[in-house]
């Protein structure tokens, strides 16, 4: 199978789906003759003309209103915010415009729209580039959350993010745009509330997102060189979230290690923990492991970064406490 | 002015529908039967039919906090809009918007909205999606003094004339701004100058003259409708009741309300009075009229009172499509 960048993935999904419906237009700042800040838009302002590839000016608040607003009447608008960081400006349009109209409105509009953007640390952007901020849009109901970690599922799902009928935030992270992977030829979606096994394993269960599964996966190499079989769970999509699938994983591992790069605190490894004890309490021999970023604002020192976001170190020392391996 | 009298007719109605609208949702939130909180337009009802005569069916519109004048004036039907208030599953939302969330996208309401300025960016995505879809549609936004403070405005406006999109912001200036007057809030002499910084034409008229609002509005739909771009419009007019039902008014004299009460400034009897006077009219065509508003609105309680309640199972119904 041919081999895409996460970026290129996510570029053919835009192709395809503009192409294959009108409705679908993309816009945000630099998008159109820049091509993205991460080039995931190139091409598309040529191919399909400045109205439905719409450069926009520095406005968040704006440009997920015009978004909110395109989506209620027809439309099926493909927002980009640079960086997840800046969605706060928008944070109006996004949960008490987008998210609530369906529900308030007693189901009769729909706010198709996707809101792209991209977070995550470990580059040196400090901390208003930086964040995780995935949670803050899983705890707002009517909004759905995605965060692709390889090129194939950011295809598929992107693909699919755009024919949903609700207001999707598609989280991308700023280190696997240069990443690759098989993406096959052709058509397909992946649906969206489905989690990915990505590797299996008897002894113990990690539950990552985003980045961090790259990080299991390296972690479960290592493990494996130390007799430990994980198995690496991608939720793909954190709202709605596949708690079967982590829970089916989970009765055969009895450990869990619960991986996500927001901060600890009211974060995602919290939420999965607490629903895992409750639907398979009876399964656990461990208590459930969580790796999260410190509770700091992340620093621009490198050294002072790698120490606050989860390291392949952490996840396998997490793995080897939640198996009762670990020294002392 | 090209109305006819059918369409004067309808007008001056839906003046009399607006107002005793809101009486009634005064006097069912005293008596307890609303939740929450209730704003009322009353003494603003000519900028809303005004504003929406100028309109077709399928133009959009967005509303505000103080939006049932709107939605009425749009061609809402005050039985589901009373039954909304009430909180019933025949309301425009099955009783899980209120007040504040009205909306009927079959008559181009994209809703009353809950936060202030709330609709001014998706009305403008809405005319964004009308020139992308080359409708010919034509979007009036309403919102207040209040809200032109807030960013998005700023953020929209520049959109729109960057785009030429076909959007009237129609600000209703009346004079208060939640619980505080609007004025010492507002740096610029007059609210039409923000316009300028936004790079289009920024027009003013007299709120509280129906025809004036009809004659200024139109303008601007033409002109947006024939790919002009947006128009800034400032409609003069006043708040007669609190922000909302049951706000003491500690915050200005009460004389003021009263000279805003008066035959002289009230709208609906200063149209009342062209009617008679310059078009034709008689007194008891316009009696009649008022009388038919009042019994529409009663139908619209007695409707709403008559309605059931959701079903405990419609809690986790639409919240996602």
């Amino acid at each position: 199978m041919r081999e895409l960048s996460y970026r290129d993935a996510l570029n053919e999904a835009l192709h395809e789906e503009m192409t294959r419906d009108p409705r679908v237009f993309v816009l945000g700042e630099d998008v159109g003759r820049y091509g993205g800040v991460l080039q995931v838009t190139r091409g598309l302002l040529d191919k399909f003309g400045e109205k439905r590839v719409r450069d926009t000016p520095i406005s968040e608040a704006g440009i997920m209103g015009l978004a909110v607003g395109a989506a209620m009447t027809g439309m099926r608008p493909v927002a980009e915010i640079m960086y997840i960081d800046f969605s706060a400006l928008a944070m109006d349009q996004i949960v008490n415009q987008a998210a609530k109209a369906h529900y308030m409105f007693g189901g009769k509009t729909r706010v198709p729209l996707v809101m792209r953007t991209q977070g995550g640390g470990g580059r040196g952007n400090a901390a208003q580039h930086s964040q995780s901020l995935e949670m803050w849009y899983v705890h707002v109901p009517g909004l759905i959350v995605v965060q692709p970690s390889t090129p194939y599922d950011a295809k598929g799902l992107l693909k699919s993010a755009i024919r949903d009928d609700n207001p999707v935030i598609f989280i991308e992270h700023k280190l696997l745009y240069n990443t690759a992977g098989p993406v096959p030829e052709g058509e397909y979606l992946i649906p969206i509330g489905v989690a990915d096994v990505k590797r299996l394993g008897n002894h113990v269960t990690i539950v990552a997102t985003s980045r961090m599964v790259l990080f299991a996966l390296e972690a479960a190499e290592t493990l494996a060189e130390q007799g430990i079989q994980a198995e690496v769970i991608d939720p793909r999509t954190l709202k709605p979230l596949d708690l079967a699938t982590i829970v089916q994983s989970v009765e055969k591992t009895g450990r869990l290690v619960v991986v996500n790069e927001g901060a600890l605190t009211g974060g995602f490894t919290a939420e999965v923990a607490a629903r895992v004890q409750r639907a398979a309490f009876d399964w656990l021999d461990a208590p459930i492991m969580q790796v999260a970023t410190e509770d700091v604002p992340l620093p621009y020192n490198g050294r002072l970064e790698f120490e606050a976001i989860p390291s392949v170190q952490d996840i396998v020392l997490a793995a080897r406490g939640a198996l009762y391996w670990n020294a002392g | 002015m090209n109305l006819s009298r059918d369409q004067l007719v309808d007008l001056y109605h839906r003046m009399w529908l607006i107002r005793y609208f809101d009486e009634a949702a005064r006097a069912l939130f005293m008596g307890n039967m609303l939740r929450g909180t209730t704003h009322t337009c009353t003494g603003q009802e000519a900028v809303a039919v005004g504003a929406c005569a100028a309109l077709r069916r399928d133009d959009y519109i967005t509303s505000t906090h103080r939006g049932h004048g709107h939605c009425l004036a749009k061609g809402g039907d005050p039985r589901a809009m009373m039954a909304e208030l009430l909180g019933r599953v025949t309301g425009y939302c099955k009783g899980k918007g209120g007040s504040m969330h009205i909306a009927d996208l079959d008559l181009g309401i994209l809703g009353a909205n809950g936060i202030v300025g709330g609709g001014i960016g998706l009305a403008t995505g809405a005319a964004y999606s009308a020139d992308l879809r080359g409708s010919g549609q034509v979007v009036v936004c309403f919102f207040g003094d209040g809200a032109s403070n807030q960013g998005i405005l700023m953020e929209a406006g520049n959109m729109a004339a960057l785009w030429q999109l076909p959007i009237i912001y129609l600000c209703e200036q009346n004079q208060y701004a939640e619980f505080s007057p609007s004025r010492p809030f507002i740096a610029v002499e007059r609210l039409e100058m923000k316009a300028q910084a936004f790079g289009m034409p920024g027009l003013t008229v007299d709120g509280n003259d129906l025809l004036a609002v009809y004659q200024a509005v139109r303008g601007a739909v033409e002109r947006a409708r024939a790919g002009g771009g947006p128009t800034f419009l400032v409609a003069h007019t006043y708040r007669i009741e609190g922000h909302t039902v049951g706000d003491p008014l500690t915050y200005r004299p009460k004389e003021e309300a009263a000279l805003w009460k008066s035959p002289e400034r009230d709208p609906i009897s200063r149209f009342g009075r062209r009617l008679v006077g310059e078009l034709g009219f008689a007194e008891a065509d316009l009696e009649s009229l008022r009388q038919k508003a009042r019994a529409d609105i009663d139908d619209a309680i007695a409707f709403g009172k008559a309605s059931p309640e959701p079903e405990i199972a419609a809690l986790w119904e639409d919240v996602y499509a």
